[in-house]
């Protein structure tokens, strides 16, 4: 719809500005809060401008939440889950658009069938798997009677365990499976015109070379938006890490510390270090999407030539 | 250089046939091109050569070795595309050089071949470009350039120019043409168009709902086509063919009891429906009073500078006539045409071949002739 009045332009760019400030504000008030001293933030109205203090509070966040090493873990993380996220979904578009095989399109559906089953819907039965990622195998094992079998025999009884609490590993492979990722990639390959694919052939590539040098580098958008999403809903998880970390001097994330930054309920309310830290907490994701969000755009909307 | 041979190749999608046995032999050399309407199985014949599609049934072998089982990459065959089918994020110099990079050949070597293949095709000063920096004859010049560099024993085309504007298309044309002589190399070139493939061709396959109707020499093809297909697709304007049956008296009766007399064909195609056909440039315009003329009708008429197309209607019959005349014309003017009874093809309607005037029917496939 293009429409030029005046009148059209005031109510269009009223509404516009509407919305920023419905976004911003929270900002603002977090700016602003973290800005304050433990005095101005207690004030009642609240001040909605900025004080002297920001430094001071940062410093006091940074130290309280332990924000150095758990930063380093945040980071390890969601860029661990990105890259999972991004190989894994290239790799079943690619062969659920490319391969003709039978299963193909029951394969497709299941994985986009998880697009209905959130981790927190799942967060039992996964976390019963992180606490021993071998127990399908066992239950197979059971329940073929292998077990049995072995244990009738050299007396040695297979009790298969791998613990997943408590480690990076646990913390990143159960969040690498993404039917988002494996649905836009399969959309974009869908895109590759079947001559590209025919002449590679004839220029003798094999399908993981075609992969390599065509797809791939055909795909760079694609991957850059993939990863912006997939960076900042990572970085934001916030129920997994909780559950599978007991050991969070360890292996706590940043997002978890920020429960560790409200003040308790008859300590000092210091408000100001709080939203200090939320503001550091908030800024890596921040960035990423800055950074990346020309890439983002194109990578959603537009086929690059 | 390297001879094709096709023997019983069918092919079929579940359970249709498309290509319904097809038996020729391309001798080494040789550039072959396969004519034929949108939908005859032209293409997918070339595609089972290059083995992007399988064969149902029969083989095909190249230079002596049945090829059924070979990945395209192992068959030594080079293909150009319809639409280029360049890598968009390749420049020109890796698009030529990919074949040979995946074939492990070392880079100095491989730097030294692209720079040579690509100033045979005068591509030489766009070697760093993108194809979408690219004119259309560019990047058509970059997708024959990245076949040629890889010095195959086949070289394929499938409807190559066909996103190419007129002039560029016969300038193309002349450049393939030059291609093939100072390589010598075995071609087999898809396409719809007949001029195209008129010129280019040393021998043409013409192919139609999946069976081939005739293979033979264009000059061939054009004065003897073995059916009534061939007859009717093949030149522009397209051969008069009129159906009817002759007669004991020496008399073709065709239309609204149309008559013309054809003493010397009558004997040998008696007692069939046949169609007889004729060139609309060997029709001549005579007068009334001509011995044996055709009255005739006229239904309007088209300019083309040199010359002009008659289209007239006898007893119900159209003809088209090539008139060099330049007298006026008017739609329900009457005229008269002459035929020489050797300049008429006879095609029987039963099955849509061709007769000879002794009465033998002809095969699709002439015998090899190089």
């Amino acid at each position: 719809m293009i429409e030029r009045s005046p009148i059209f332009n005031i109510v269009t760019y009223a509404a516009m500005t509407l919305g920023l400030l419905v976004v911003l504000v929270p900002f603002w008030i977090v700016v602003v809060a973290g800005s304050q001293s433990l005095q101005e933030v207690s004030r009642v109205p609240i001040v909605l401008w900025p004080s002297s203090h920001l430094w001071e509070n940062i410093q006091a966040a940074w130290l309280r939440a332990d924000l150095g090493p758990k930063m380093i873990n945040s980071f390890i993380v969601a860029i661990g889950v990105t890259a999972g996220k991004i190989i894994l979904a290239s790799i079943s578009a690619f062969a659920i658009v490319f391969f003709d095989f039978k299963a193909r399109m029951v394969c497709f559906w299941l994985i986009f069938i998880t697009l209905m089953l959130p981790l927190e819907v799942r967060i039992v039965p996964t976390y019963a798997i992180a606490a021993n990622a071998l127990l399908p195998f066992q239950f197979v094992l059971d329940t073929l009677g292998i077990t049995g079998l072995v244990q009738a025999v050299t007396s040695v009884r297979i009790g298969l365990e791998w613990n997943l609490l408590n480690s990076y590993t646990g913390l990143i492979l159960p969040l690498v499976a993404t039917a988002t990722g494996t649905f836009l990639y399969r959309q974009f390959f869908m895109t590759i015109p079947d001559e590209l694919i025919e002449a590679s052939k004839m220029d003798g590539a094999s399908p993981v070379r075609f992969f390599f040098d065509v797809l791939l580098p055909l795909s760079r958008t694609n991957m850059l938006a993939l990863a912006t999403i997939m960076f900042v809903s990572s970085w934001n998880q916030y129920l997994w890490p909780l559950l599978i970390t007991t050991d969070r001097a360890n292996y706590g994330t940043v997002v978890m510390q920020l429960k560790a930054l409200i003040p308790t309920q008859n300590g000092t309310p210091d408000w100001n270090v709080t939203m200090a830290g939320a503001l550091i907490i908030m800024l890596p994701p921040l960035l990423v999407v800055a950074l990346m969000q020309r890439w983002f755009v194109r990578g959603l909307i537009t086929r690059d030539k | 250089m390297a001879a094709i041979s096709f023997s019983g190749v069918k092919k079929r999608y579940q359970k249709n046939d498309v290509i319904h046995g097809v038996d020729v032999e391309i001798e080494a050399g040789e550039f072959v091109v396969i004519l034929g309407p949108s939908g005859c199985g032209k293409s997918t014949l070339l595609r089972m050569i290059a083995g992007l599609e399988e064969i149902s049934e029969g083989t095909i072998a190249i230079d002596g070795t049945v090829v059924n089982a070979l990945e395209p990459r192992e068959r030594g065959c080079a293909m150009v595309f319809q639409n280029y089918a360049l890598y968009p994020h390749m420049s020109v110099r890796q698009n030529i050089g990919y074949a040979l990079k995946v074939a492990g050949m070392p880079k100095g070597e491989r730097e030294a071949k692209v720079l040579k293949v690509a100033k045979s095709v005068s591509l030489d000063p766009y070697l760093d470009r993108k194809p979408g920096e690219l004119s259309g004859g560019q990047r058509q010049r970059v997708a024959m350039a990245r076949a040629m560099v890889r010095e195959p024993k086949v070289f394929l085309f499938d409807e190559p120019f066909s996103n190419l504007d007129a002039k560029l298309r016969v300038a193309m044309r002349a450049e393939v043409r030059n291609l093939h002589r100072s390589l010598g190399v075995t071609s087999v070139f898809v396409t719809h168009d007949q001029t195209e493939a008129m010129t280019l061709a040393d021998r043409l396959i013409v192919m139609n709902s999946g069976f081939v109707e005739q293979v033979g020499k264009p000059s061939e093809v054009y004065h003897h086509p073995a059916s009534l297909f061939v007859a009717d697709f093949i030149g522009s304007p397209a051969m008069n063919l009129v159906r009817g049956f002759f007669g004991e008296d020496g008399y073709f009766r065709h239309g609204k009891g149309g008559m013309i007399g054809l003493p010397g064909l009558a004997k040998a195609h008696l007692s069939r429906e046949v169609s007889i056909g004729f060139r609309p440039e060997l029709v001549r315009r005579v007068d009334a009073g001509h011995k044996g003329a055709i009255a005739a009708v006229v239904d309007y008429t088209e300019e083309l500078g040199a010359s002009r197309l008659v289209y007239a209607r006898a007893d119900g019959s159209p003809i088209i006539a090539v008139d060099g005349g330049n007298d006026p014309l008017a739609t329900g003017m009457p005229v008269h045409f002459a035929l020489s009874e050797s300049d008429i093809h006879v095609f029987d309607h039963s099955n849509g071949r061709r007769v000879d005037h002794d009465g033998r029917p002809v095969r699709a496939t002439t015998s090899v002739s190089a």
